[in-house]
């Protein structure tokens, strides 16, 4: 063996031990993050994304914004100021008419441009990877609206009324899709993903994105997937097939 | 006579003060009360009364930070739980009438309360006091 091939296992056997546990020669032993307990605090193990199917999303269906809206006790936007945390987007490919139909929301950024700009630091990313805004900081300067690439944020302007006990939200606070932040520290799923599965589409996977054995990752490891502008290396967490 | 040389009128503001103490005093004794608010559903609270009274404040804010910022659910004083608690019997809210548990204590004490702003004031449906981190204790 030549003596650079020599180092080079060595160096990848000494991080291959740093990653992981090697139980036998090939086989090793990863420590994937379980279920969250009941008062525990979000573990950086896990990172939460989903996964939206454009085949299986049906062009029309609207469960996922109403459902969203139900759980968060928004008000049905009418206007194109209110508040808005998932809208269904329609493409259409010109030259060959394929349509395409899909959900889009707060794309829960890796490397968030909504929390480089925020000036108090209410835009913030959990250790879990979703991406938040503490409305108890947040002075609504809107400046994360301008900077987020997937207009994914609203403004709420109006005075509120109706809040769900887990979902507070108020007049003069930016706001977006929390991953129902609330169900998942619960160990549930969040509500447009069960909308779609009631609808019979099932077009959303919700899920770990570390935990290679969970549906999702294997979902993404088998079929093609893109984050939508992944030019901007923002390491989306929410994924697209078939756009 | 040693009141000749009073002026007349130096009666009336001597009986004005007096009435006016009287005033004050039975209005300090209304304050001495306390307000009457909403009985708790059920349980002790999650701290001594006396501790939640003065620095129930200091808990919400510590552990708002915790649940919005690491994720920690259910918190021990959480806002929520409050309200689910001491939610009025019969339309379930902390707001509405001086007799109600926070609008009450809170205009006694006539301080802003503003987290209803934004925060729901109406007890959760599933939620009984059982369910309530730290009320059986």
């Amino acid at each position: 063996m030549n003596p650079v091939d020599k180092r080079r296992r060595e160096f990848l056997g000494g991080a291959a031990a740093l990653a992981g546990a090697m139980i036998a020669p090939g086989v090793f032993l990863y420590d994937y993050a379980q279920a969250k307990a009941p008062g525990e605090p979000a573990s950086g193990k896990v990172r939460w994304g989903m996964l939206v199917d454009t085949t299986k999303c049906e062009s029309g269906c609207n469960d996922c914004v109403v459902a969203c809206n139900t759980e968060h006790g928004l008000p049905e936007a009418t206007r194109a100021t209110d508040a808005q945390w998932i809208r269904k987007v329609e493409l259409k490919d010109l030259r060959s008419g394929k349509a395409i139909s899909a959900p889009v929301m707060c794309q829960h950024c890796a490397e968030p441009p909504c929390v480089d700009v925020c000036p108090t630091g209410a835009s913030f990313k959990r250790e879990d990877g979703i991406v938040l805004v503490d409305r108890h900081t947040c002075i609504g300067c809107r400046y994360c609206m301008m900077a987020c690439p997937y207009n994914a944020r609203s403004f709420v302007h109006e005075p509120t009324t109706g809040q769900k006990p887990d979902v507070p939200r108020g007049k003069g606070c930016v706001e977006s899709c929390t991953l129902c932040v609330h169900k998942v520290d619960r160990g549930g799923t969040p509500s447009c993903v069960e909308a779609c599965a009631a609808a019979g589409h099932e077009a959303i996977l919700f899920g770990d994105l570390n935990d290679p054995q969970s549906e999702i990752s294997r979902r993404i490891a088998s079929v093609a997937t893109t984050q939508l502008r992944a030019d901007l290396r923002t390491d989306n967490g929410v994924r697209y097939r078939g756009l | 006579m040693a009141m000749a040389g009073f002026p007349r009128g130096s009666l009336r503001p001597a009986l004005a003060a007096a009435l006016l103490l009287g005033a004050v005093a039975a209005g300090a004794g209304a304050l001495a009360a306390g307000p009457s608010l909403d009985p708790a559903r059920a349980g002790p609270c999650v701290e001594d009364p006396k501790l939640m009274r003065r620095s129930h404040m200091d808990f919400l804010k510590h552990d708002r930070d915790d649940t919005v910022r690491r994720g920690i659910r259910p918190a021990k004083h959480s806002l929520a739980g409050c309200v689910d608690c001491h939610a009025n019997a019969k339309d379930g809210r902390v707001l509405g009438s001086d007799g109600h548990f926070c609008q009450g204590c809170h205009s006694y004490a006539a301080v802003k309360l503003d987290c209803f702003d934004c925060h729901a004031a109406t007890a959760r449906p599933a939620q009984t006091a059982s369910a309530v981190p730290g009320a059986a204790r």
